[in-house]
């Protein structure tokens, strides 16, 4: 094969494209092989038994890009445009199939609902945590941190109160924290927003984007794992944080 | 005749004329393209010096070519006399004039809606013989196009499109014959030469890349995986004219990721073919990855240098492959002289006496999956490395990326992928980039210019001391002695192709295709 994986993708999606219609597997032999393919390629995301973490549960009934069998098996061969979730290049047209007839059974078990008063976590977001001061919900807030306005359909709750907790552990590709210390001029910190091999972007926590030639810099600092947002470990109460977990698991796309 | 050129030029451009001769002393015209590596040798190696290492900073946009559709643009032109022809997307070939860039004729042929391709409508290029353009199209037919009108002369099926197979290479014009590979190692294909008739169209002669049952080799193969074992032939190959030998790299075995089924070495997947132009006929071949697991096609063109290995002056054939090593054969005999890693790679200890890998136990796809270096897009992949005869380096855009790779079950249907698993990144290590150059003779690193990330894209080195090279959506030129970097351009979209150069009225051009667009580029 020629290429990587995305234009790899796109092709298993036309094959697919060519069967008739869609039918999902029910024996149990096929459930258990999806299950074992679950485990091995999308529990990093979704959990053990979709519970969620960095990608959404899918321990529902109704999946926002999967409403029906044929777009779930969209979704698993194609991904998902402008998210994080990529098309399964590993999967035979079968196993795919397998897959989603898992993930289908994973939201026939009732679902726990999210613990907390969400509406106290509100006034958490926008009072004491001054969550907004850096994070936007449907366009109000900071750009310094990550947009918020979906979360709640992207993220679990558990992973939600880890990245309060510990920010570090997660961060997003695209906020990444960099120093750019230029051979004449000021050092500049901030979040890389783009980088090749000739020139970097970055744009500072006032949210003015500076852009370098790298052959002017005499070193770019790099630090992976390391969040601008501060641990509210302590900050916030025990119920607090639960609060506002609920809030956040409450924000979805505006329709 | 030499006379008359210079007289009637205008008259005599629309008397387009390559013959076989023309290809074969390429260098005896420099400023012309006249097949896809520029000449049989593969080396990717321009002899203008108009653009060299103290002007190259002050090259800018000559002209640009928008194509219509959007797919990735792969394509390599050929440059006769002042005609620049390619192909592109999605099924379309083109004359431009070489030094405006407006269009002198355009063919387009429609698709099938129902081709079955791994990775896109994409077309390398072209081959020329005498007034005629020779095409290999994504639904696998072969097509002979009248140079000075674009008029189709003849249209041939090399094979079946809904069975997976189809072409993306450009086709080799080796004296009255038009050789061409094909594509399809996703669908359990059979792979194959072939070798046109290119007057009529007619085949002359077919070498079939795995073995039939009775036939050398075919006890490589487990029971009837030979039969869907793909080894394909999508890259364009080279010609010795001084012992009339092609040399036709193949593609991965089929299931790619899933071995279970397929066990044996696996012939000739993953190999060297050396072939008789006029008949087919196998001289020798040397397979570069034994029963691979991993999707290391080795179909990228191979490079004939003559150069010093171990004391000795060499004609070598060389490839850095896309399993992570590096490899210089004898030409003649196809026998290992040379050979070592040139990235990261984790699956071998090394390679023997014979250049046969030692391969680390377990270091091989599995279900849960296993992290194994270089990734499936290799270590380099299908586009074009160079040699610089002058510095005597072997240059190579390198991808410094692992990937976890998994084994899952393979079921043959005609015309669906037959993959077998697959493989999922690996960010435990940034991925990088590097152009390197090689001593041809050994594979040993002489330097490197690192890159933010692994490319897809060609280089090409010219006799002004430069390679011309691409890093994602830029394109740059380095010094070909010591690697530094004396230029750049943003696109502004993604390369995936090979560069070329040309000269015409006195002016050199530089030419890629990039994102939806080929990009000229010349001096004032």
């Amino acid at each position: 094969m020629k290429l990587a994986l995305p234009l790899f993708i796109s092709c298993v999606a036309f094959a697919a494209g060519t069967e008739p219609k869609v039918k999902l597997p029910t024996s149990r032999a096929d459930l258990l092989n999806g299950e074992k393919l679950f485990s091995v390629h999308c529990v990093r995301c979704h959990g053990p038994k979709g519970v969620g973490g960095r990608g959404p549960l899918l321990t529902r009934a109704r999946l926002t890009h999967a409403p029906d069998d044929a777009a779930l098996i969209n979704v698993l061969e194609d991904g998902i445009r402008g998210t994080e979730m990529p098309g399964a290049g590993a999967m035979s047209d079968r196993e795919i199939r397998q897959v989603a007839a898992y993930v289908r059974s994973l939201g026939k078990v009732p679902v726990q609902s999210v613990p907390g008063d969400a509406a106290h976590g509100a006034e958490i977001y926008r009072g004491k945590g001054n969550c907004a001061g850096c994070h936007s919900i449907h366009g109000e807030g900071g750009i310094e941190g990550p947009d918020l306005s979906a979360v709640g359909e992207a993220r679990s709750a558990a992973f939600l109160r880890e990245s309060i907790v510990n920010p570090g552990a997660a961060v997003p590709d695209d906020y990444l924290l960099v120093t750019v210390v230029p051979k004449e001029g000021s050092r500049v910190s901030g979040v890389r927003v783009n980088e090749d091999s000739f020139s970097i972007q970055v744009r500072d926590s006032s949210g003015r984007t500076h852009s370098f030639w790298k052959r002017d810099l005499a070193q770019v600092e790099k630090q992976p794992g390391k969040s601008a947002m501060p641990s509210y470990q302590g900050q916030l109460s025990d119920s607090e944080l639960t609060d506002l977990v609920a809030y956040l698991a409450t924000l979805k796309e505006a329709k | 005749m030499r006379a008359a050129l210079l007289f009637f030029p205008a008259l005599l451009a629309a008397q387009v004329n390559v013959p076989f001769e023309r290809i074969r002393d390429a260098d005896r015209e420099p400023g012309n393209w006249l097949t896809y590596s520029r000449d049989y040798s593969g080396q990717r190696y321009s002899p203008l010096d108009q653009v060299n290492t103290t002007n190259v900073s002050k090259l800018h946009i000559a002209w640009i070519k928008q194509v219509d559709e959007a797919d990735t643009f792969e394509t390599s032109p050929i440059v006769v006399d002042g005609t620049l022809y390619l192909t592109e997307p999605p099924n379309v070939v083109e004359a431009l004039d070489a030094v405006t860039g407006r269009s002198i004729w355009r063919y387009r042929k429609e698709l099938p809606k129902d081709l079955r391709l791994c990775c896109g409508k994409v077309n390398r290029g072209l081959a020329i013989l005498g007034n005629t353009l020779y095409y290999a199209s994504t639904d696998a037919h072969l097509i002979a196009l009248d140079a000075r009108t674009g008029v189709p002369r003849w249209d041939v099926t090399m094979a079946d499109y809904k069975n997976g197979y189809s072409s993306t290479g450009a086709p080799l014009a080796v004296k009255d014959k038009i050789i061409t590979g094909m594509a399809g190692g996703e669908f359990g294909t059979r792979g194959f030469i072939d070798g046109y008739d290119a007057k009529t169209g007619k085949r002359a002669w077919r070498f079939n890349t795995i073995p039939a049952k009775g036939e050398t080799g075919n006890d490589t193969w487990a029971g009837e995986s030979w039969k869907t074992g793909s080894a394909t032939t999508w890259v364009t190959g080279v010609y010795d004219a001084d012992t009339n030998t092609v040399f036709w790299g193949t593609g991965n075995p089929g299931p790619d990721w899933n071995g279970d089924v397929r066990k044996g070495d696996n012939l000739y997947s993953d190999c060297l073919i050396a072939l008789d132009p006029d008949t087919g006929a196998k001289k020798w071949h040397f397979q570069y990855t034994p029963h691979d697991m991993n999707d290391w096609d080795s179909t990228q063109t191979p490079i004939l240098a003559d150069g010093m290995a171990a004391g000795q002056p060499r004609k070598m054939v060389v490839l850095a492959n896309r399993n992570g090593f590096y490899y210089a054969l004898d030409r003649l005999s196809g026998k290992f002289i040379a050979g070592q890693p040139y990235v990261k790679q984790t699956w071998a200890t090394g390679l023997d006496e014979a250049g046969r890998p030692m391969r680390i136990p377990d270091a091989e796809p599995s279900v849960e999956g296993k992290l194994i270096y270089p990734s499936l897009g290799g270590g380099s992949n299908w586009y074009s490395s160079t040699f610089h005869p002058k510095t005597g380096f072997y240059y190579v855009n390198v991808k410094e990326e692992g990937a976890i790779y998994h084994k899952g079950e393979a079921e043959y249907r005609a015309g669906a992928f037959f993959n077998g698993g697959g493989q999922t990144g690996y960010k435990g290590e940034e991925p990088y980039g590097a152009v390197r150059a090689l001593e041809v003779g050994t594979g040993k690193l002489q330097w490197e210019y690192k890159l933010h990330r692994p490319s897809h894209a060609g280089l090409m080195t010219t006799a002004g001391g430069l390679v011309f090279g691409s890093n994602l959506t830029a394109f740059f030129a380095l010094d070909a002695q010591k690697g530094s970097l004396l230029w750049h351009f943003e696109t502004g979209g993604w390369i995936d192709a090979n560069p070329i150069s040309y000269m015409h009225a006195g002016k050199q051009y530089v030419a890629i295709a990039s994102g939806h667009a080929l990009l000229v580029f010349a001096l004032d």
